[in-house]
């Protein structure tokens, strides 16, 4: 059981899941989401290789209407 | 066909992506008006509807996604979605927005500049946002960027080039790409900017909350059009001011 | 860097152009490059009184009634170049004469004790007899005495602008003399001055070393007058974006007799030369515009109010001629003989006021400039 901190909340894990994994799991497409863990910025390649650990704090974003 | 940055566009038109009511909406009305760069934002993703993804109903193959750095308010925060965008593997582009004041959306000069040498050094192809302000024109140039966007009068107040004079110092002396950006409300406005020697401009607002968005759209394609030719054809002159009345100079002493 | 337009090319585009052009010229607000060469057309001379008046009103607005004055200090007239229209050609048989720094420094005293804050240094071009040493101990001596110091001297490197501009020159003239290549080989016949392209750089490695001020002009009578008009327009443009932060001025010397005679090999009259300063007047009205004691008294004050507003008086090309008036060995000769004090009574009764600095160097920055690169 591990918890993150994920776009601000606060999020419990069963197990340590990829970036990738965690992003497919809320119903996201990683191809259209920008992640930020622990204050660095992941390149898309890094998605499916990076595992989340226990506190990570991670940022995810992605393009919305605007100016 | 302009130019930034090495990338040719055949449409003067760029628009943003806020503000429409749909996605649907958004997407029929940005290709009713032929424009080929748009403007995104970025934000979390909203956890709780994960779904919402305004931004899949626009062909990347069609429209060349611009991100700004909306909602920044210093340079390191510009900065930090500057590269955020980047990662999405969309492009080194970034329309630079530093706007402390969240009521006028004015942009901060001192960060712009700032963010701008930051990121120019960085790598990225930089068109910062800023207020019409000549000489803060040139010194973005000096430091790098690709374009400046002028505004005509601040986001969303739709009340056309009220800054005309200072944007046609900052076209004069530009030595890239000059766009009006903000406060275009009207086709006529669109017009004036072009007619003016605006390299291009930049409307969302006027489109996204006019009664029929692709009509408008559409009108906008033709007054930015319009503007441009007339422009090209070599406007007539126009005085601003009426024939003063100095005294009558004298040449009599005039010899040879 | 900046390329000079093909002379006959500019000729064309001039002759091509009609009194539409010049009434559309006249007209709009902001001028481009097409509006100036109507303005140098043959087609604007019958347009010369609504020129006037709006080069008198944009003259006005920009620098109000204020007339700049300054004088030249001739430090030497030793030259190494021949060129035919100069009095000072190394062909010229005459006793040449170069400044001691306390003979220099006397020379500028007299121009101080009359007023002057402005001072131009000019020299012919020989590096041994002044060189950037020579103008870096001279300018660091007078730099407290005058609140611009110009040079007028052979083109130097940027790097030596950089030393002359932290010792405190303020500005830099150079002209080209012809914009015309074909013309300006015929006239430049030995000496480093046969370097037409290096000689053009000039302005923008003085720019580049932060100098405040550049200075451009060609010598009326080498050339067609109306093509060195819209030559020197386009090199406007050049510095302007290049350099937004560099003051630029324009001279407008017509060549007059000198020691070997020398005839203009094209015609320049006075009402030539009153359109060229008008056109440039409107195609730029921020430019200073000089005019100087080569000209007649009668001309000058005619032309008080309405484009130039920067005056020589009691002016001396000899080395060492404020304090020396029987010495001989003039550049060239002086028509508007007036002393300053009459020359400003003139200016007065335009309504004008006669001014003699309006800047003090001690507040400037020895910034070496953002682009020092070469």
């Amino acid at each position: 059981m591990i918890t993150i901190i994920c776009n601000g909340e606060s999020r419990q894990l069963d197990q340590q899941v990829s970036v990738e994994q965690l992003m497919i799991s809320l119903g996201l497409n990683p191809e259209r989401v920008v992640a930020e863990l622990n204050g660095r910025i992941l390149n898309r390649s890094e998605y499916a290789v990076t595992m989340l650990a226990n506190g990570a704090i991670l940022e995810l974003i992605r393009f919305v209407g605007g100016g | 066909m302009l130019t930034i940055a090495g990338k040719t566009f055949r449409s003067r038109l760029f628009t943003g992506t806020g503000k429409f009511s749909s996605p649907q909406v958004m997407q029929a009305a940005l290709t009713a008006s032929g424009s080929e760069m748009v403007t995104v934002a970025l934000r979390r993703v909203d956890l709780h509807d994960p779904a919402d993804d305004i931004m899949s109903v626009l062909a990347r193959d069609h429209f060349f996604f611009l991100p700004n750095t909306a909602g920044a308010r210093n340079a390191s925060e510009a900065v930090r979605l500057a590269k955020l965008a980047e990662s999405s593997g969309g492009g080194n582009w970034v329309k630079l927005e530093v706007t402390p004041d969240p009521r006028t959306l004015l942009p901060d000069p001192v960060e712009t500049l700032a963010a701008t040498g930051e990121l120019v050094k960085a790598g990225f192809v930089v068109l910062p946002y800023m207020n019409a302000d000549p000489i803060l024109a040139l010194r973005l140039q000096d430091a790098g960027a690709a374009a400046v966007m002028p505004l005509g009068s601040p986001i969303g107040t739709n009340q056309g080039v009220l800054t005309r004079f200072q944007v046609a110092i900052i076209i004069e002396q530009a030595r890239v790409p000059v766009v009006v950006d903000a406060g275009i409300g009207a086709p006529s406005h669109a017009a004036e900017a072009m007619e003016m020697g605006a390299d291009a401009v930049l409307v969302n607002t006027a489109i996204a909350v006019a009664g029929d968005p692709v009509r408008m759209a559409q009108a906008f394609a033709k007054a930015v059009e319009a503007g441009r030719e007339a422009y090209e054809a070599g406007l007539g002159a126009r005085r601003s001011e009426a024939e003063a009345s100095s005294p009558q100079a004298g040449l009599d002493f005039l010899r040879e | 860097m900046f390329v000079a337009p093909d002379f006959q090319q500019l000729r064309a585009r001039i002759a091509a152009l009609g009194p539409e052009a010049v009434e559309r010229a006249l007209a709009k607000g902001r001028l481009d490059l097409d509006d100036l060469a109507a303005l140098l057309s043959p087609a604007a001379e019958a347009f010369l009184p609504q020129l006037a008046r709006r080069s008198a009103q944009l003259t006005s607005q920009r620098f109000g009634n204020v007339i700049q004055l300054y004088a030249p200090l001739y430090l030497s007239s030793f030259c190494t170049n021949r060129c035919a229209y100069c009095g000072f050609s190394a062909d010229n048989a005459m006793s040449r004469r170069v400044l001691s720094f306390a003979e220099a420094e006397a020379e500028a005293m007299i121009l101080h004790r009359r007023g002057f804050n402005h001072i131009l240094l000019v020299s012919g071009e020989a590096p041994a007899k002044v060189g950037v040493e020579y103008l870096e101990t001279l300018a660091l001596r007078l730099r407290d005495k005058f609140a611009a110091i110009s040079i007028e001297v052979q083109p130097l490197a940027a790097d030596e602008y950089a030393r002359l501009f932290a010792a405190g020159i303020t500005s830099v003239a150079v002209y080209q003399e012809t914009y015309d290549r074909a013309v300006y080989d015929r006239v430049h016949l030995g000496g480093k001055k046969r370097d037409f392209d290096y000689r053009l750089a000039t302005p923008e490695r003085a720019a580049v070393a932060g100098l405040r001020e550049v200075g451009i002009g060609a010598l009326l009578g080498l050339s067609d007058w109306r093509a060195e008009g819209l030559a020197m327009g386009h090199h406007l443009s050049y510095l302007r974006k290049e350099f937004w932060r560099t003051g630029l001025t324009v001279s407008f010397p017509r060549i007059r007799p000198a020691e070997g005679g020398f005839a203009p090999l094209a015609a320049v009259s006075e009402r030539d030369l009153t359109q060229l300063i008008f056109a440039l007047r409107l195609f730029d009205p921020d430019l200073g515009l000089y005019l100087s004691t080569r000209e007649e008294a009668r001309y000058r004050d005619g032309m008080l109010g309405l484009g130039p507003n920067r005056y020589s008086a009691g002016s001396c090309t000899v080395p060492g001629g404020y304090g020396d008036t029987e010495a001989s060995g003039a550049q060239f000769e002086i028509d508007d003989q007036r002393s300053l004090d009459a020359v400003s009574v003139a200016i007065r009764a335009k309504g004008l006021d006669p001014v003699r600095k309006d800047w003090d160097a001690i507040f400037q920055q020895q910034d070496q400039g953002r682009r020092l690169a070469a």
